[in-house]
């Protein structure tokens, strides 16, 4: 790619790195989350489900300024990582993983969500009538039926944690490699008042987002209607 | 859809009696300064006083990088007043034709460290090379002057290859004083204006950087183009050089500069 100088190649690799640590760690939390959030029955649910999409409507600022306090040497999450001998997380690649969590949790367990809650019961009836146990019913019945719930929650999830600014600024700290991400990249270049590589930035991080989606489009399946 | 239109109708009349009423309130004497973060309380106690005598004049402040207000300002940025924490950015605002007269130096600022996890009253520079210092925090040398002269006194100091992997950047000098008053960062290099504050001198302890490390940080404060004919602007322009306004600077660590004694 043209026009990116070194610094900005390292905030582009980062920045990949972390959006894909990021959305399989979610998919792996996210995918018993939302199974039990579609098809649980205890009162828990909703409280629950209100809290997992909770990072959708609060300011990113609130949540990085939650996070700093919780996760620095005097918060209980600070304490608790010192005590594991993993030091402080704020300022850390590790830190932004588990903000970027936090950030992006409500886009991948929402479609998931959805996806096993379009299902319906009866796939599961008849599978569980040929003689089918629980574990076997999620493998090869829900998991096939809801590909592309994790195919709109791995894209969401990820282009999400790409597009994240506030929540670094506030616990990131700015360090190159580590987590200098392209938004914040973009951000120093505007300020510095370098708006050509701001910029190149930008168009790259525009066109990405669009394929990312524009591929999400193109690959879930037109008539969804089909499996209920 | 009668009873639309009356809504309608209500809704435009009361639109337009707000605007007026704001358009009527904003003339007397109003205006917003943009302000380096270091200048957060004295600024802040500047206007305290300022206020004691002109109760009426309504100023607002957006404190900011240097860097981040210069370029809100050749965007456009509703300031009549930009108080950069050099001298540069206004200069660069003089020669984008964004301001209004020529720069001002109103205050010689200084470098501190600063901790509120350990004393740093007895540290000098070359002890931030210490490994238990994990993050030592210092403004985005990029577009916050006060980074810059950090940067600066830690490669005067020898220690700037040594620290490097363990720097975070605030994104502004008070952004850089919180981390560190988070305790997330144990030490950092914060301006002294920030460091004398009641409530921070509390929490921290710090430790003058020689001025021999830095290259001076001589800050001034310009009348944007946006300023020129706001009375207010100019009002405030002169009392910021009083001697009123001027020992209120000094109680937060500012030097005064001889070239604003002349105005």
């Amino acid at each position: 790619m043209a026009g990116l100088s070194a610094e900005d190649w390292t905030a582009f690799a980062l920045t990949m790195r972390l959006a894909a640590t990021v959305t399989v760690l979610l998919l792996l939390l996210g995918t018993p989350l939302a199974w039990w959030l579609a098809r649980g029955r205890t009162a828990w649910r909703r409280p629950v489900s209100a809290l997992v999409t909770l990072p959708l409507v609060l300011p990113p600022t609130v949540l990085g300024f939650y996070l700093l306090l919780l996760l620095g040497p005097h918060g209980a999450g600070g304490r608790l990582t010192t005590a594991l001998g993993l030091g402080t997380l704020p300022f850390t690649f590790a830190g932004l993983v588990v903000a970027s969590m936090l950030y992006s949790l409500p886009f991948v367990v929402q479609p998931l969500q959805n996806a096993f809650e379009a299902i319906g019961q009866r796939p599961f009836d008849v599978a569980a009538s040929l003689g089918a146990g629980p574990l076997d019913r999620f493998f090869s019945v829900a998991l096939p039926l809801a590909w592309p719930g994790f195919l709109t929650a791995a894209v969401l999830g990820f282009a999400h944690t790409v597009g994240e600014f506030g929540v670094v600024l506030m616990i990131g700290g700015n360090i190159p490699g580590q987590t200098r991400v392209l938004s914040m990249r973009i951000y120093d270049h505007v300020e510095a008042g370098e708006y050509l590589q701001a910029h190149a930035l930008s168009l790259y991080l525009l066109a990405f987002s669009f394929a990312a989606l524009l591929a999400m489009h193109l690959l879930r399946p037109r008539r969804l209607i089909a499996h209920d | 859809m009668i009873k639309m239109r009356a809504l309608l109708g209500g809704l435009l009349a009361l639109a337009l009696t707000l605007s007026t009423h704001a358009a009527y309130a904003s003339q007397p004497r109003h205006m917003t300064i943009a302000a380096a973060a270091d200048l957060h309380y004295a600024l802040d106690a500047v206007l305290a006083t300022y206020r004691q005598t002109h109760p009426q004049d309504a100023i607002e402040v957006t404190y900011g990088s240097s860097g981040t207000l210069l370029a809100q300002i050749e965007q456009g940025a509703p300031f009549e007043l930009f108080f950069s924490a050099d001298s540069e950015y206004p200069k660069q605002l003089v020669a984008a034709g964004g301001a209004s007269g020529d720069p001002v130096p109103y205050a010689l600022g200084h470098i501190v460290i600063w901790s509120a996890s350990v004393d740093a009253s007895k540290l000098t520079v070359a002890d931030l090379a210490k490994p238990s210092f994990d993050h030592i925090a210092i403004a985005n040398p990029e577009h916050a002057p006060y980074g810059k002269r950090a940067e600066q006194a830690l490669r005067a100091a020898g220690i700037w290859v040594a620290v490097q992997s363990r720097l975070v950047y605030g994104d502004n000098i008070a952004q850089t004083a919180q981390f560190i008053a988070s305790g997330s960062a144990k030490v950092g290099i914060i301006a002294q204006s920030l460091a004398l504050d009641p409530q921070m001198a509390k929490k921290g302890s710090y430790a003058i950087i020689p001025a021999s490390l830095y290259q001076p940080l001589l800050q001034s404060f310009v009348v944007t183009k946006r300023g020129a004919d706001n009375a207010l602007t100019h009002n405030f322009a002169q009392y910021v050089q009083s001697a009123e306004a001027r020992s209120v600077f000094s109680r937060y660590g500012f030097s005064l500069p001889s070239s604003a004694a002349e105005h």
